[in-house]
């Protein structure tokens, strides 16, 4: 287990993240560089575990809302996330003492580290998704019953609101139009959590899980060993399928970038077509027409000889991949959990199919 | 006729071309003053033209060559720049010259300022322009005597407004300064802009230097034409505009030998495969250019937005070695690299190579065949298959569509590879392969290209790519296209994720014919 976020931790945490995005959660890149720019002025970032959390814990989901591609443009001015602590401690009249990522996949992963360092509190070893979804509402917590509000979100110029909603639905739906005002990229600071509910609702040990997950990465590339058989069973999950993209086709609707892929198998699947439904993450895997993989397991789409993610966005005609499937956390199979983030969440019709979870092993 | 030369890092080439015909074709070693290779190739080439016909009349000349570069990976030459970024309050948390080599920013980068300005993604303003800071860093960098200057502002490749104010403020107090505007480089992320632009500001002095000993090298043979540079996709501008451009002909080698390639065997879509001593690269050809790549490209370990040609390069080459063992035979990736004329064994060597292989099968015809003759029919043909598995595995890899394409084979090494390939479709072999670099840069066109984030908000999606393209075929003209020539060749959109309302990433691509005659000096 990670006991502090150093430079080169952060580095890791990055590359582990780009998998565990699932296809979406935006380019850690920007992130990871704010993230290690904030270490190198302020020291490394303790990291604490859910079962070491003081009874008198207020812990909040620290993260970017809005869409990646503007962050990559307008890079963050780095105290957004300070800002939006202050107005959200003197709105509900108490001090954060952790912050937590509501996301392991993607960007988000690495944005909670800037406000860590930043105003030296410590960050929580786990995460709300154990990967990447698109909306709000969808994290561990909502499944518990714990609210998103009071949220604030700020931007780079000072301005910050703070919202009461009725539900976390409500939450995404106001939020999503606050951030498309402030540029389309917003910092928010949600879900407040004592830490009886950390430990209740939070998926434990994902900072350590994707920074270890990066690092075998590089070490397994470095090595000559067959990086993407590493990647699966790092992940508990298995290769489900080898192929090269032969269509691509994206529409968009209602603010998602959706799509639809299509993959001719080769060696041990020669003969076999894999199709993936994407919005923003990849959410379903269909091979020969029949789902293999659904949300809420995860459907990571890696290049074959690098072993390295390959965002919905870059998907391209000839790109020859690997698919993973990965167990999801536990939480997500739970009724509530399923509701929120199965494939009907997302509008499709087909049945969850549930990939084989290890023996003896509860992610 | 036209003139192409391609500086490399071993050889200078030079092909006169009378249309698309090769009529003459020179290699001379590249010097250390560059120059000196230019005037020695320039002058072989002209003595290869039959001396009782009349003198050609040369039209343009075109260079293709790295020594940008490799100013920037090796970090020298280089000018302090100053990096002026319109953001703030974005953006402060990364500054200008974030991940950079320490050595290279030393090198390239003075002072680094993120001032108020910038745009929002809908194109409302982040902030007013600072001119106040502006003026004080101006007086700052003249009193220091810097005149390199980068400016940055976010989305500015949507709106490039406050670049431009910039640069007129800056100006009043520095009128001689090298002053390069980001949206020159009209692309999302900002970093990468930023670099690309900081580096151009850096090398301008170096580019009006070498482009004038260019130009000197020229005239000094009589040659009258004008002078244009290979850009990294397959297009030319003029030497005047390299100058204010230099990071445009990063890259350009790829690019030249895959058109080159393209003209010497008549296709326009097709797979081309370069095949040296250590490596073959292969790439796609679409509508007569190089496909590009979508990942981020560095130089000198600085993270930019340039255009690539999206090619894949494998191990084999003329002098990959062949080992024979227990689990089959085994081509590369291991090389002998520029040592084939002394290693091969059918030059006398001790180490058996692909170009070996390729004499003791009948396919080359070089070397002692001799030295080759204890090989069994068996272990050549066994290697042969390798050479041929590597090469069909690599085109099918980089194929961009689902129908079989023609293959044309370049390249020194190119005669590793037999009359078929599974998987390839036809195997071109064309004449002057050698010299496909040079070709290349002799046929270039001119191109631009227009990225948008842009709202679809009530307007229809013809409309507004009608409107992108209507741009771009503006830019292109502007670049030294013939208008008439002139047609959008690529539209590509992606919806950008997370945001309300039909928002679209559009990128409208145009190129067109070399106008020569308004460039005639």
């Amino acid at each position: 287990m990670l006991h502090e976020f150093t430079r080169p931790d952060v580095a890791d945490l990055a590359s582990g993240a780009a998998l565990l995005g699932t296809g979406g959660g935006g380019s850690p890149y920007v992130g990871r560089l704010m993230a290690q720019a904030a270490i190198d002025r302020h020291g490394p970032v303790p990291v604490v575990q859910v079962d070491e959390l003081d009874d008198d814990s207020f812990v909040v989901f620290a993260s970017m809302i809005g869409a990646p591609t503007v962050l990559g443009e307008k890079i963050p001015a780095g105290t957004e996330l300070a800002r939006a602590m202050e107005v959200y401690e003197a709105h509900v009249g108490r001090e954060i003492t952790h912050v937590l990522p509501s996301e392991v996949g993607g960007l988000n992963s690495t944005v909670p580290l800037v406000a860590a360092a930043t105003r030296g509190v410590p960050i929580v070893d786990g995460d709300g998704m154990g990967r990447a979804f698109p909306e709000i509402q969808m994290v561990t917590p909502t499944i518990h019953g714990i609210p998103a509000t009071p949220m604030a979100l700020a931007d780079e110029k000072g301005n910050a609101v703070v919202l009461e909603t009725i539900d976390n639905h409500w939450t995404e739906r106001l939020g999503r139009n606050a951030v498309v005002q402030m540029g389309s990229v917003g910092f928010a600071i949600n879900f407040a959590m004592t830490a009886e509910q950390v430990r209740r609702a939070i998926i434990p040990g994902t900072l350590t899980m994707a920074t270890e997950l990066g690092r075998l990465v590089h070490e397994s590339r470095h090595a000559g060993l067959p990086v993407v058989e590493q990647v699966a069973a790092a992940l508990g999950g298995s290769v489900v399928f080898t192929g090269k993209v032969v269509d691509i086709e994206r529409r968009t609707t209602a603010g998602f970038s959706r799509g639809t892929a299509r993959l001719d198998g080769t060696d041990d699947h020669a003969g076999e077509v894999l199709q993936l439904e994407f919005q923003n993450e990849f959410l379903v895997a269909l091979r020969d027409g029949r789902p293999i993989v659904t949300v809420p397991d995860l459907i990571i789409v890696v290049d074959e000889d690098l072993g390295e993610a390959i965002t919905a966005e870059d998907v391209r005609y000839g790109y020859r991949t690997a698919v993973i499937a990965a167990p999801c956390h536990d939480q997500w199979l739970t009724p509530g959990g399923l509701a929120l983030a199965g494939p009907a969440a997302f509008g499709y019709d087909w049945e969850r199919v549930p990939v084989p979870r290890p023996a003896g092993t509860a992610r | 006729m036209r003139i192409g030369i391609d500086v490399g890092g071993t050889n200078t080439d030079a092909v006169l071309l009378d249309g698309d015909v090769v009529v003459g074709a020179v290699k001379q070693p590249t010097t250390a003053d560059v120059t000196g290779g230019v005037v020695n190739a320039l002058t072989t080439l002209l003595e290869q033209v039959d001396p009782g016909a009349a003198p050609p009349v040369i039209e343009a000349v075109m260079i293709g060559t790295t020594h940008f570069t490799n100013a920037v990976v090796e970090a020298r030459r280089l000018t302090p720049t100053s990096c002026i970024r319109l953001a703030a309050p974005a953006t402060t948390a990364l500054p200008p010259g974030t991940d950079w080599p320490g050595h290279l920013r030393e090198a390239a980068v003075f002072s680094s300022h993120v001032i108020g300005g910038g745009h929002e993604c809908d194109g409302r303003p982040i902030a007013v322009l600072d001119t106040a800071a502006l003026r004080t860093i101006a007086t700052e960098l003249a009193d220091a005597g810097v005149g390199a200057i980068a400016v940055t502002g976010v989305h500015s490749y949507i709106d490039g407004s406050q670049e431009r104010q910039a640069e007129e403020i800056l100006r009043e107090v520095l009128p001689d300064a090298d002053i390069t505007l980001s949206h020159m480089f009209g692309r999302s992320g900002l970093l990468e802009r930023e670099n690309a632009t900081v580096l151009n500001a850096s090398l301008r002095h170096l580019a009006r230097h070498t482009i004038r000993s260019f130009e000197e090298a020229v005239s000094s043979l009589g040659i009258a034409a004008p002078l244009f540079l290979s850009q990294n996709d397959g297009t030319v501008m003029s030497a005047r505009a390299a100058t204010e451009l230099p990071v445009a002909t990063f890259a350009s080698g790829p690019v030249n030998s895959m058109r080159g390639a393209a003209l010497l065997s008549g296709l326009k879509d097709c797979m081309i495969v370069d095949i040296g001593g250590t490596t073959a690269d292969v790439g796609a050809l679409q509508r007569g250019f190089p496909r590009e790549a979508a990942v981020a490209v560095d130089i000198g370990g600085v993270r930019t937005n340039f255009r690539m040609p999206d090619v894949l390069s494998v191990g084999l080459g003329g002098g990959s070695r062949v080992h024979f063992g227990d689990a089959g035979v085994t081509v590369g990736p291991d090389s002998v690299g520029f040592r084939l004329l002394e290693d091969g064994l059918v030059f006398g060597g001790r180490t058996l190579t692909a170009s070996d292989i390729a004499v003791a099968a009948n396919r080359a015809a070089f070397g002692d065949r001799d030295a080759v003759r204890h090989l069994t029919e068996e272990q050549i043909e066994a290697a042969l298959n390798e050479i041929d598995r590597l090469v069909g595995a690599a085109i099918e890899r980089m194929r961009t569509s689902p129908t079989e394409l023609p293959t044309v084979v370049v390249g020194g090494g190119s005669v590793l590879v037999g009359a078929a390939l599974p998987g390839a479709g036809d195997i071109v072999r064309p004449p002057h392969y050698g010299c496909a670099n040079a070709v290349g840069a002799a046929i270039a066109q001119v191109g631009a290209d227009i990225e948008r984030v842009v709202s679809l908000d009530g307007r229809s999606r013809h409309e507004v790519i009608e409107q992108a393209s209507a741009e771009a075929i503006e830019r292109c003209v502007a670049a030294g296209a013939r208008p008439a020539s002139v047609e959008v060749v690529d539209v590509d959109e992606v919806p950008v994720a997370y945001v309300a309302g039909g928002t679209v990433r559009l990128r409208v691509r145009a190129i067109g014919d070399l106008e020569v005659t308004t460039h005639a000096s």
